[in-house]
C-alpha cells in the first residue's frame, strides 16, 4: 500500500462531525420514544404513545397536506424549470448564458426570509398583483391569494427552481449534441427529435431533480409559516410549534422521525418508479 | 420563439419578487402602494439603525466566519483523504456527512437544540456554529474534492522525485493548486452560513440570534417598508458575490453545468 501522510490528522476532524451529527440525530430518535413531562425540559421513561398520537386526524392532515404541497411543487418547478435549463446549455453568447446562470441562481442565495417576505410583498392584500390588477380593473376587490396552498406553492417553486435548473443543465450539458442532430437528420422534427433523444437522456437529471425538489420541499419552514399563514400548514410548522413554543421536545422529535421516513419512503418510491424510464437513459 | 419567450417568462418570474421589493423599498409612506405615490430613502436609514438587526448581522459574521473556515478546514483535509486515501469506514464517514443535505434543516436545528440543552451549551454560539458546520461541509467536500480531482497528480509526483517532503509538497504545490476550489468552497459555505435560517431559528438565542432569525422576527411583528429597504441591501450583496464569483472562478464550472466539448 503507497504511504498515506497525516491521514489520521485528515480524517479524524470530518470523522468527529460525522459523529456530532449523529449524535444530534440519535438524540432526535431518543426523545421521539420518550414521554413528555409538561412544563419541564426533563423527559420520562420509553413510550410509544407519540407515534399513537401522530394517527389522530389532526396530524394525519398536516401529513397529507405536505406531501401533496411537495409533489404540486416538484412537478411545477420541474415544468418551469426546464426550458430554462435548456436554453442555459444551448446559449451560444457568454453573456447570455452568464446572464441567465446568475438569475436563475440568485434565489437560492436570497435566503428565505427575504424571499419569502418579497412573496408577501408580491401577493398581500395590498401587494404588487393585487395593486395592478385594481388598477387595470380587472377586479373591483383585492384577492385573496396569501394564506392559500397556490400562494405556498408559487413561493416555494421559485426556491426549488434554482436547484432544479442546475441538475437538468448538468444532465443536458452531458449529452452529446450529436444524438440530436443524428435524429433530425434521420427525418425527425425539432420537438420529435428534443421528446425521443433529449428528454429521455435527461431522465437521471430529472429523478435528481424532482427528489431534490420534494425534500428540500419537505424542509420548508419560514414560507408555509409567512405565507400560510395558520391556514397551510406542513409538519416543519407543526415541529416548529411544539419544540419551541410548547418545548413538547418528544413530539416534535417524533413527528421529525415520521416526517424523515416518509420523505426517504417517497424518495424511493420515486426511484422505483422511474426505473422503466431509466432504461432509455445512458448506461 | 415561443421557447425564448418562455424563458423570458420564467427569469421575470424568478426575479419579479426582487424587483417589487425594490419598489416597495422605496415608498415614502408605511402602507404599501403601487406604484408608490412619493420616494424616499429613509426606510434604508430605519433598517440600518434597527439593534436587532445590526446585532443579528454582527451575529452572522461571526457565526459565518467561524462555521465557513473550520468547515474548510475540515472539508480540505477530508477531501484530500477521500481522494487519495483508503481507510476504514471512509465511505460511511462520507455518507453521514452528506446526509446533512438531505435531512431537513428542522430535525437538524432540533436535534442541535436538544443536545445543546442536554450539554448545556444552548444560550452560547458553539452550538450555532457546530450546527452550522454540519450544513455547509457538503459544499465545500464538493467543491474542493473537484478540484483535487481536476488537478495534475504529475506536478505533486516531480516535486517528490526531486526530494521535497509529504509536507512540502502539500504546501507548495498541492494546497496553491487548489486554491481556487477553496475560494469558492469557502465563499459558498459563508453565504449559505450567513443565509441560514431555519437551523438558525431552532439553536439560535435572543443574545446569538443571527440575522435571518431577526428578520423573521421583525416580519411577524411590523410591516413598515424598513424590512423591504434590508432586503435590497441583502439582494444587491448577493448579487454582487454572485457576480464576482461568476467572473473569479466560473460558477459553470463550479456547478458542473457547462456542456461538454
Amino acid at each position: 500500500m503507497k504511504p498515506q501522510p497525516f491521514l489520521r490528522i485528515f480524517v479524524s476532524p470530518a470523522a468527529l462531525c460525522a459523529l456530532g451529527f449523529l449524535a444530534a440525530m440519535a438524540t432526535v430518535l431518543q426523545y421521539s420514544l420518550r414521554a413528555y413531562v409538561p412544563g419541564s425540559l426533563d423527559v420520562g421513561g420509553f413510550t410509544l404513545d407519540n407515534f399513537t398520537a401522530l394517527l389522530r386526524p389532526l396530524y394525519a392532515r398536516v401529513f397529507l397536506d405536505t406531501v401533496w404541497i411537495c409533489f404540486l411543487t416538484a412537478a411545477c418547478t420541474l415544468i418551469v424549470a426546464y426550458p430554462v435549463a435548456y436554453a442555459l446549455v444551448h446559449a451560444q453568447n457568454r453573456l447570455i448564458k452568464a446572464a441567465i446562470l446568475v438569475i436563475a441562481v440568485t434565489p437560492l442565495f436570497l435566503g428565505e426570509v427575504v424571499r419569502t417576505y418579497s412573496w408577501i410583498v408580491v401577493l398581500g392584500n395590498n401587494g404588487f398583483i393585487n395593486s395592478v390588477l385594481l388598477k387595470l380593473g380587472l377586479i373591483d376587490r383585492p384577492l385573496q391569494i396569501m394564506f392559500t396552498t397556490f400562494a405556498v406553492v408559487t413561493a416555494l417553486v421559485h426556491v426549488t427552481l434554482p436547484v432544479m435548473v442546475i441538475m437538468l443543465a448538468a444532465a443536458l450539458a452531458h449529452i452529446d449534441p450529436a444524438y440530436e442532430r443524428a435524429a433530425q437528420s434521420l427525418g425527425a422534427g425539432p420537438i420529435r427529435a428534443f421528446l425521443s433523444v433529449t428528454l429521455p437522456l435527461s431522465t437521471p437529471g430529472i429523478i435528481a431533480g424532482v427528489a431534490t425538489a420534494f425534500a428540500w420541499t419537505f424542509s420548508a419552514f419560514a414560507t408555509p409559516q409567512l405565507i400560510g399563514g395558520g391556514q397551510v400548514n406542513m409538519i416543519s410548522n407543526l415541529v416548529y410549534q411544539l419544540g419551541l413554543a410548547s418545548f413538547n421536545f418528544p413530539f416534535a422529535a417524533s413527528l421529525s422521525v415520521a416526517g424523515l421516513a416518509l420523505t426517504f419512503a417517497v424518495l424511493s418510491l420515486l426511484r422505483v418508479a422511474a426505473r422503466p424510464l431509466e432504461r432509455f437513459g445512458p448506461h | 420563439m415561443v421557447g425564448t419567450l418562455a424563458v423570458l417568462a420564467i427569469l421575470g418570474f424568478v426575479i419579479l419578487p426582487a424587483v417589487v421589493v425594490t419598489l416597495a423599498a422605496f415608498n415614502d409612506k408605511a402602507i404599501l402602494a403601487f406604484p408608490p405615490e412619493t420616494w424616499s430613502w429613509r426606510w434604508f436609514a430605519t433598517a440600518l439603525a434597527y439593534d436587532d438587526f445590526r446585532s443579528g448581522c454582527v451575529n452572522g459574521l461571526i457565526v459565518a466566519g467561524w462555521a465557513s473556515s473550520i468547515a474548510l478546514l475540515v472539508g480540505t483535509a477530508f477531501a484530500f483523504a477521500l481522494d487519495r486515501y483508503a481507510f476504514p469506514l471512509k465511505r460511511t464517514i462520507e455518507a453521514v456527512l452528506l446526509s446533512s443535505l438531505v435531512v431537513p434543516h428542522f430535525t437538524i436545528g432540533l436535534g442541535f437544540l436538544i443536545l445543546a440543552a442536554q450539554i448545556g451549551w444552548a444560550r452560547g454560539f458553539a452550538v450555532v456554529v457546530a450546527c452550522h458546520v454540519v450544513l455547509v461541509l457538503p459544499f465545500v467536500l464538493r467543491s474542493v474534492y473537484v478540484s483535487l480531482r481536476n488537478l495534475d497528480q504529475r506536478l505533486e509526483l516531480a516535486a517528490a522525485s526531486l526530494g521535497a517532503s509529504p509536507a512540502r509538497v502539500l504546501g507548495t504545490v498541492t494546497l496553491p493548486l487548489l486554491v481556487p476550489g477553496l475560494v469558492g468552497g469557502w465563499l459558498l459555505a459563508a453565504i449559505l452560513s450567513f443565509n441560514e435560517f431555519t437551523a438558525s431559528l431552532f439553536v439560535t438565542a435572543q443574545r446569538t440570534q443571527t440575522l435571518p432569525v431577526a428578520m423573521y422576527n421583525y416580519v411577524r411583528e411590523y410591516a413598515d417598508p424598513s424590512m423591504a429597504a434590508l432586503s435590497v441591501m441583502y439582494i444587491l450583496a448577493t448579487a454582487t458575490l454572485l457576480t464576482v464569483a461568476n467572473a473569479y472562478l466560473g460558477l459553470g464550472k463550479v456547478l458542473n453545468v457547462e456542456p461538454r466539448r
